[in-house]
């Protein structure tokens, strides 16, 4: 992508091989599938479980802060670090790390573009080896809770006529299924939140995993009637395909008010007396 | 060590369109099968060879969409 937004966030597969190991960068792999980062990963990266580690694992939430900051400094990163995430999925849960990263204030964050589709394309190298890291001393800041959307906000924006996006297919978004297919379903109704307009997130992205153009992505949420001109919500079912979403359009569009809400369908889709619309 | 042989090849599993996604990395081989809409995983498997990670893979991802429910819209 040859904008400079885009160039402050995404990394090649060319550059990740050039810069793997280098000091004050971490390259870090977040999968959906989480033993796929045993399988081998690239040569120096770490491995983040987003099930027990980029989250509460009593209540439902993001990871605590202090869960976060003992993860980064187990991690080898410090304030000051460089991280580099990507992962499978074209990197869904990448862009959730990412996200929750933003929350508590990292500053330096970036994906790889493709992730480990592209990676694994290419024929890169690969290691199975899980590398220790010298413990550094990590200080997060926030939580930033204007990147986050709770129920209320959903609720308020869909009294407003607000702008969201549902990212989910569109079998999901018609209500036709109530969970993608193969997975079990976790809601009671399906549809989709009153006003959202219907933005599955692999339209972001190329075959082989890479983001679309910063123009292909202006054309296609401007058809829907997203510009960035009013805050957008972003949902999908359980909050990491629109963190994906969310990144595109905060960080490659450059939206200036843009919120993921990780509530999401697994939240609304399951409220009693919830307003639901179906195409 | 690289991932060898990959693939990516469109299928279809108990009517719905599917991904099977296949390499090898040293002496096994690795089979994802994500359904092709939204592009989550349903199964994966490995094996000695191809054809045994990816029928494998099938048996199990053709039983969880066969719990996929359509509904009238």
């Amino acid at each position: 992508m040859a904008t400079s937004t885009a160039q402050n966030v995404l990394v090649s597969t060319d550059w990740v091989t050039q810069h793997a190991t280098d000091d004050g960068v971490r390259v870090v792999e977040v999968d959906v599938d989480t033993t796929a980062y045993n399988q081998g990963h690239v040569p120096g990266a770490a491995g983040w479980n987003w099930t027990s580690e980029l989250c509460d694992t009593l209540v439902r939430d993001i990871a605590p802060i202090k869960q976060l900051e003992e993860l980064l400094g187990n991690s080898g990163i410090d304030n000051k670090t460089t991280i580099v995430l990507y992962g499978d999925n074209n990197n869904w849960f990448a862009a959730w790390a990412f996200w929750q990263l933003k929350i508590y204030g990292h500053d330096d964050v970036r994906i790889m573009d493709g992730g480990r589709k592209k990676w694994l394309a290419e024929g890169r190298d690969l290691s199975t080896e899980a590398p220790a890291f010298p413990a550094k001393k990590y200080v997060a800041s926030g939580p930033d809770l204007s990147l986050r959307a709770f129920l209320p906000d959903v609720q308020k924006a869909v009294a407003a006529k607000g702008a969201m996006v549902d990212v989910r297919s569109p079998a999901e978004f018609s209500g036709e299924i109530l969970s993608p297919p193969g997975l079990p379903e976790t809601c009671q109704r399906g549809g989709h939140i009153p006003g959202a307009r219907s933005i599955p997130w692999g339209k972001n992205c190329n075959d082989d995993g890479t983001f679309k153009s910063v123009e292909e992505l202006q054309a296609l949420y401007s058809a829907q009637g997203i510009s960035g001109d009013r805050p957008v919500i972003a949902y999908c079912r359980i909050g990491e395909r629109s963190s994906l979403t969310w990144f595109v359009m905060k960080y490659l569009l450059g939206f200036g008010d843009v919120k993921n809400y990780d509530g999401s369908w697994t939240e609304w889709g399951n409220l009693v007396g919830a307003a639901v619309e179906k195409p | 060590m690289k991932a060898e042989e990959y693939s990516r090849e469109p299928h279809e599993l108990a009517g719905w369109p599917v991904v099977v996604e296949t390499y090898r990395l040293g002496a096994v081989y690795h089979c994802t099968i994500s359904n092709a809409d939204p592009g989550a995983r349903i199964a994966r498997a490995d094996g000695a060879t191809k054809e045994e990670a990816e029928q494998k893979a099938i048996e199990k991802a053709t039983r969880y969409l066969g719990q996929t429910r359509k509904l009238a819209t």
